[in-house]
């Protein structure tokens, strides 16, 4: 399958199952609401080393939120229920009750309700508040610019992890160029956050590694500067490749978001050194999540 | 299917206890068995069909007409359904109520809503004394639903109250919010005398600076981002509380009573805007 001159390699990208959460930070204004969002989700991008998966979901109007003012939707994902709590419960306390003028709200209504400021509520060392507001149930703690308000907890739902695709460029300008626009595209799509640095990954990597201690290494099929050492997925023209990892609440969610973020890449075309899309997996032997590109782009 | 409806014939001197006649209890019963119950008439019992004429046959969605004020216990234990009453109902409306509506068009005697547990309760005139309470010797009085009373309440309104809200357009009572565990107690006209007295925890949200006692703390003017949720939760309701006029977010803050555990607040309104 060629578009626009980009080749489109028939695999897949293998995703597994995951849990996630979404919160929803509002502020004064949709500046503090973002420092706060930003703050929560940074070393979040991959759960090989950072505990969970995390991202900005979008800005959300002041009529969208539940207390009327600026707020920014971000989600969660973990391999698990409990690190997925854990990792909520931490990220809470320490970038949202922290930041100025924030409150925190239950961004999924159903699923299994984890505590999002449950236990928060005991920093406000007895002064604390709850109030019970149709079914729901907040906490007020006094702070010293005022009062944090937070709903006690949030719902956990079954999600999807991993989804990816690679963008192989000529030059690593045009590979990042193609992945900037693909991001831009992709942070339309509700459900689904690329947690990496930007929304773009360069060290893609490969399961297993020669040291021991380590369970994931560099992805040398796909290291320009190893074409001629390693079994190499890359022809003589390629000379940069990015990737980008897409969670989603579900696989539909994630097909979608891959559909647009390739033909984001694919309309800049091979005029502007795309060559080809491939993606990343595991022979399909880990992941029951399988995304064919060739499927997602007919 | 048309609403079950009990018409008054005549009003019998007596109070009426009305507490067979709630939704659930009446559910499968035929007409007949229905006109066959008896009910508390003072020191006697009556067949309902000797105090109301039957109509309808819709038991979750019960009226009462032409109700006046010795028509004691009606909706007690309500668990779903509806029940509206025409005219004024006695004592101990909807006591203990779980789940359901119950709207009443005129006045209420003492203990409506008491001890009620979930559901909403709406009062289109005035509420006697102890609405939402808890009976004399209890120590818990209503721990959830909505209590709305178009008019004003008598005192001790929300008396040993220990989660859900009472909205009162009109006036209340003296000791309104008295030994409160919790809950939210919102009162859009004047408040009387010994306000939260001996409140532990809970919100008493007031449009009109009450008087209070020595044992209430001024802690300053603030703007509390609570406030709008719990304003969004009363737009469904028939009520000058679902207005937009009504919202505000803007309020000074006296915590008390210190003579209890002082976790408690009273919340005054501030027409003024913040910064």
């Amino acid at each position: 399958m060629i578009i626009n001159g980009v080749a489109i390699d028939a695999t897949f990208a293998e995703a597994f199952p995951m849990k996630a959460t979404r919160a929803i930070i509002t502020a004064q204004n949709e500046k503090w609401a973002m420092i706060s969002a930003q703050t929560m989700t940074g070393f979040a991008t991959s759960v090989i080393a950072c505990g969970c998966e995390a991202g900005i979901e979008g800005a959300l109007a002041s009529s969208e939120t539940p207390d009327g003012r600026p707020g920014v939707s971000v989600m969660i994902f973990a391999m698990g229920g409990k690190g997925l709590a854990k990792q909520l419960e931490t990220r809470a306390g320490q970038c949202v009750l922290t930041s100025p003028t924030s409150a925190l709200f239950s961004g999924i209504d159903g699923g299994t309700r984890i505590p999002l400021g449950k236990n928060l509520r005991y920093f406000g060392d007895g002064f604390q508040v709850a109030k019970l507001i149709d079914g729901k149930r907040y906490w007020r703690i006094p702070v010293m610019d005022g009062e944090f308000l937070t709903e006690a907890t949030t719902g956990q739902v079954d999600a999807v992890g991993g989804g990816n695709f690679l963008v192989l460029a000529q030059s690593q300008p045009q590979a990042l160029t193609a992945c900037e626009a693909a991001i831009e595209a992709m942070r339309k799509i509700p459900n689904v956050i690329m947690p990496f640095p930007g929304g773009i990954v360069r060290s893609g990597s490969k399961v297993g590694s020669k040291y021991k201690a380590l369970n994931a290494s560099t992805n040398d099929a796909f290291c320009p500067t190893l074409k001629g050492m390693s079994k190499t997925e890359l022809s003589a023209d390629i000379e940069s490749v990015m990737e980008i990892v897409i969670d989603g609440l579900t696989k539909e969610d994630i097909d979608k978001a891959m559909r647009v973020g390739i033909q984001a890449v694919c309309d800049l075309g091979a005029e502007n050194g795309i060559k080809r899309i491939s993606a990343g997996n595991y022979g399909g032997k880990l992941g029951p999540f399988h995304f064919h590109l060739q499927e997602i782009m007919a | 299917m048309s609403d079950l409806t009990f018409t008054l014939k005549h009003r019998p001197d007596q109070r009426v206890d009305m507490s067979p006649l709630v939704c659930q209890k009446l559910a499968n019963m035929e007409p007949a068995e229905i006109a066959a119950l008896t009910l508390q008439n003072g020191k006697s019992k009556s067949r309902v069909d000797e105090l109301f004429s039957i109509t309808g046959s819709d038991a979750q969605n019960m009226v009462i007409k032409n109700s006046f004020g010795k028509l004691d216990f009606i909706g007690r234990g309500l668990d779903g359904g509806s029940i509206k009453i025409e005219g004024d109902a006695g004592a101990y409306l909807g006591l203990g109520m779980k789940s359901g509506a119950i709207i009443v068009s005129g006045n209420v005697e003492i203990f409506a809503g008491c001890e009620m547990k979930n559901g909403y309760l709406e009062i289109a005139g005035n509420a006697g004394d102890f609405l939402g309470a808890a009976l004399p010797g209890n120590k818990m009085g209503m721990k959830g639903g909505t209590i709305l009373v178009r008019s004003n309440a008598g005192e001790r309104a929300g008396d040993h109250m220990r989660r859900g809200n009472i909205l009162i357009e009109g006036n209340a009572g003296d000791y309104c919010g008295s030994r409160m565990t919790a809950g939210t107690i919102a009162v859009m006209g004047q408040t009387g005398r010994y306000l939260g007295f001996a409140m532990r925890r809970g919100t008493l949200l007031l449009w009109n600076q009450p008087v209070l006692s020595a044992s209430f703390n001024d802690c300053g003017a603030h703007t509390l981002s609570f406030l709008p949720i719990l304003f969004s939760s009363f737009k469904k309701l028939n009520s000058r509380f679902a207005e937009a006029s009504a919202v505000f977010n803007r309020v000074q803050r006296y915590a008390g009573d210190m003579s209890e555990m002082g976790r408690g607040e009273v919340l005054v309104k501030i027409t003024q805007t913040g910064f």
